[in-house]
């Protein structure tokens, strides 16, 4: 028994308990339909664009990409234009495969020893497989909500939902989206908590958020597909929450609101915890920059003056030993006593 | 090798990939020996003017810290945050997904999960969450925060200094999230309370005085080099006659000191003067070696951004002193990693001298054009490509040869093809070691970033395992018997490497069989490699010992 999965697991039992009773006192519906989908909201908001603009405010003194492949050097020479990209070009299409597609990730390999004295590297595609999948269902589901909000449907979320539900079986017609993405936060789970290395370096705050989207995702197919909640009032509720004029019919049962407070919660949750990797990895310095830092000369905004030992003290320690030796010097013997006021102090930064 | 060094045998039945039963912040460290270096000398800290010399051991329970150690820590933290985005995202955006886990070559020879470069940089992370963040001054250890007591800073001080900061982890790592740059903090911040090694700060100290990290006089390496001109022309026939210091030569050569005083980056030296000699004679090529800069690499890079930056200043600074048009930078891992990510920044603009082009070729180093600083390998990939070197490339055939990149030009430069390019034109039988373990997914020596000391051999030898383990591969299936490398330290690191997991296998520089290869003009019959070693059927006949 782990304490970190257990304590996040309670946590999120904590919640689902809180929202399903919480709707049945009085004033419930408004707390939890309105006050604080609004807050959380407004957390999110606000706490994403102020970490944002707190990593903006570092500097990125150095140029410091992994080059993941062969420099541009010589015309002759094939260059990784993607994985060591010199242009910002290059750049942007590095950043769109690392975003999109997790090519980073695709690299990976598990390593074993094999036989007692040989390593092997397998490529490891599960959990490459695994974070795209969670991730893309994960957008497919937030946009396919859209709807919820928008009067008329646009075509767009109409088309999209038709490839979403292409199985075209039960109903109503199961969306693929929302069992990928069940099916996928069940696998990140499992892995943290069977991989002995992974559940080692896990903490709780790792744990807490693959609950709560578990729960989100479970709430939302309980809904659809069992309890069938009612959609017209749900769409009332979405409109009345995106046009600021909160409206709460009884028709909606207390798993919506569950539902409701679970986004609420990870979306409040959200600047604070490393689910900030969705901006991060915008800023990330080892990727989002050309490996062309012999040709172009990247600035430091901080770079000051050091103290550095000079040719003049250097020759004036070593000098007899240099000329000794048939090496040039600057200065000769006889001239350091008159002249040597010139070579002291430590030498200011060039310009 | 130590006496006391467990046989390969033992250190391979000892790794145990299993992570301990209780959790890593309850995991008191234990500093071991064989798996840490010395602390620094005093005097070498005292003499380079960095914070808090005195002598002290990791081994004893009071390390003599200054008594407002935390708040120094905490101060210093919070500077490299408002000056490094790099770091703030490192601290703030890692999801613990594992990738990085069995990257590591030392989690991979120790299976101590400490040594997953996830956990390494958690080791930070944890403190930093309780100082700087929110979440972590409220819900501590559930979201990962710890504070900073003397066993924490010991743990630090032990793992920072496990890591090589080969950035192996960061190609795997969806966010590139660099444990390279995160060792680079944290061995800063130990830096700020006089927690340094002696393997580091000793030469640093050297360097700082003497030009080189070895400490080597002006009068010395002219000595030593006096005395490879010596073994060219037994070998050859032919005096060399590098020049020194001068003033108006066309280009600068900067290479690591180690290349002039240990076997065999000794030879590689001989392959570079050879080499310049060959073009001189024949183009007219201008080149100087510098006793004052004479140094390419930089331990001062292991120690802080500042410190580095204080030793490469000299390599522009002599640049402009001997009014040289470019720099010529010889065979080194760190030392291209700080040309290639930092030297410009931090020292330039080197608008003193001229972009770079090939004398001999007309080549223009695009690439190189705001440094001024070209690869070696890139320049005599040009050379050979031209087809402006006469070689003989029979007299590289006793080897079979398979290449290691250095972590550094691989990952922090990205120099992969022109090295190759130069062994395939300069000897015939190369063979390369499995796709995942070199270019991009090479492995480290196991010694990289100032821990190749004596001291601390088993860490080298369980850190260069899985890099042995590729080469006894080739070894194995092939018969190589030779491991190139474009790197000093490599060539001090991997000839023990090999010694214990692979012993039939030597070590080399590039330009070592350049020199083996090249025909110098008016040469006498050759008989030997660069070595002194008979070459198998050219040995002299008169001779048979």
């Amino acid at each position: 028994m782990n304490v970190n999965y257990m304590v996040s697991l309670i946590a999120v039992i904590v919640l689902f308990l809180l929202a399903y009773v919480g709707v049945k006192v009085p004033g419930g519906q408004v707390l939890f339909g309105a006050v604080i989908p609004y807050l959380a909201v407004i957390t999110f908001i606000v706490g994403v664009i102020y970490r944002v603009i707190d990593w903006g405010h570092s500097p990125v003194p150095f140029r410091i990409p992994s080059t993941c492949g062969q420099q541009k050097s010589l015309p002759w020479v094939k260059s990784a234009s993607l994985d060591n990209p010199a242009t910002t070009g290059g750049v942007i299409v590095r950043m769109i495969l690392e975003i999109l597609l997790f090519r980073s990730l695709f690299r990976n390999t598990k390593c074993e020893l094999k036989e007692g004295d040989k390593l092997s590297y397998e490529w490891e595609k599960w959990l490459w497989l695994g974070a795209l999948a969670f991730h893309w269902s994960f957008a497919t589901v937030l946009i396919r909500h859209l709807r919820l909000f928008l009067e008329p449907v646009p075509a767009c979320l109409q088309f999209l939902e038709k490839i979403d539900g292409f199985l075209q079986v039960g109903l109503p017609g199961v969306l693929l989206s929302g069992v990928v993405l069940l099916a996928a936060v069940t696998y990140l789970l499992l892995r943290r908590i069977f991989i002995p290395q992974v559940r080692y370096i896990s903490l709780a705050s790792d744990f807490f958020p693959l609950f709560l989207i578990f729960g989100v995702a479970f709430t939302g197919i309980l809904m659809r597909y069992f309890s069938k909640v009612d959609v017209v009032g749900a769409k009332e509720i979405a409109i009345g929450l995106a046009t600021f004029h909160p409206s709460l019919p009884e028709s909606v049962g207390g798993l919506f609101y569950v539902h409701l407070f679970f986004v609420s919660v990870l979306l409040a949750y959200f600047p604070f915890s490393k689910l900030m990797h969705m901006a991060g990895i915008f800023f990330s310095p080892t990727r989002n920059l050309p490996g062309n830092s012999r040709a172009v000369r990247h600035i430091n905004p901080w770079n000051y003056p050091v103290a550095v030992h000079t040719y003049e003290e250097y020759e004036d320690e070593f000098r007899e030993k240099m000329i000794e030796a048939g090496l040039p010097v600057e200065k000769e013997i006889v001239a350091e006593s008159t002249e040597s006021a010139e070579s002291t102090g430590e030498s200011e930064e060039k310009e | 090798m130590p006496d006391d060094l467990a046989k390969p045998n033992e250190l391979l039945s000892k790794i145990d990939y299993k992570p301990s039963k209780t959790g890593w912040m309850d995991t008191l460290t234990e500093i071991r020996t064989g798996m840490y270096c010395y602390a620094s000398n005093p005097k070498s800290v005292e003499y380079l003017g960095l914070p808090h010399a005195r002598g002290w051991n990791p081994l004893d329970e009071d390390w003599k810290l200054p008594e407002n150690w935390k708040e120094i820590i905490h101060n210093g933290l919070r500077e490299q945050l408002d000056r490094f985005r790099s770091f703030k995202v490192f601290m703030d955006i890692c999801v613990r997904c594992g990738a990085c886990a069995d990257k590591c070559h030392f989690f991979i020879g120790t299976g101590d999960p400490k040594n997953m470069p996830v956990l390494r940089a958690e080791l930070l992370r944890s403190v930093y969450r309780n100082d700087f963040t929110t979440a972590g001054k409220i819900l501590g250890k559930m979201v990962g925060a710890r504070e900073l007591t003397f066993d924490v800073l010991k743990e630090w001080w032990y793992y920072f200094f496990q890591c090589t900061e080969c950035r192996r982890c960061s190609i795997f790592c969806p966010y590139g999230i660099d444990t390279a740059e995160i060792t680079i903090m944290a061995r800063e911040l130990l830096n700020l309370l006089g927690l340094n090694i002696d393997w580091i700060a000793t030469p640093v100290a050297n360097c700082y005085r003497t030009g080189n990290h070895l400490g080597i006089q002006p009068h010395a390496y002219i000595d030593m080099m006096d005395f490879f001109a010596d073994d060219i022309e037994e070998i050859t026939g032919i005096k060399v006659e590098p020049s020194f210091n001068k003033k108006g030569a066309d280009i600068l050569f900067i290479t690591p000191s180690g290349d002039v005083f240990a076997d065999p980056g000794t030879y590689t030296a001989m392959g570079y003067m050879m080499l310049f000699h060959y073009l001189k004679e024949k183009y007219g090529f201008d080149i100087t070696w510098s006793t004052y800069a004479s140094e390419g690499g930089n331990f001062g890079f292991f120690t802080s951004h500042e410190t580095m930056k204080r030793l490469n200043a000299k390599m522009y600074a002599e640049a402009k002193r001997l009014g040289v048009k470019w720099i010529l930078g010889g065979e080194c891992g760190h030392m291209w990693r700080v040309i290639n990510q930092y030297m410009d920044t931090m020292n330039g603009p080197a608008d003193f001298m001229e972009e770079p082009v090939s004398p001999i070729t007309g080549t223009k180093f695009e690439n190189a054009k705001s440094t001024k600083m070209v690869h070696i390998a890139e320049f005599t990939a040009d050379l050979i490509k031209h087809g402006k070197l006469d070689l003989d490339v029979s007299r590289n055939d006793h080897l079979k040869v398979t290449y290691h990149d250095s972590c550094n030009t691989a990952r922090g430069m990205g120099i992969l093809h022109e090295p190759r390019y130069v062994i395939k034109n300069i000897c015939n039988n190369f063979f390369e070691m499995p796709a995942n373990t070199i270019r991009e997914m090479t492995f480290c020596c196991g010694s990289g970033s100032g821990l190749n000391a004596g001291e601390d051999m088993e860490l080298r030898m369980v850190g260069g395992l899985a890099r042995a383990n590729a080469v006894k591969y080739v070894h194995e299936k092939h018969g190589v018997n030779m491991l190139a490398c474009i790197c000093a330290i490599d060539r001090a690191a991997l000839p023990p490497l090999m010694e214990y997991w692979v012993p039939d296998v030597d070590v080399t520089g590039l330009h070592e069989m350049v020199g083996n290869a090249l025909n110098l003009p008016g040469q006498k019959e050759r008989t030997t490699d660069l070595r002194s070693e008979p070459l198998p059927g050219m040995e002299e006949e008169d001779n048979a010992e």
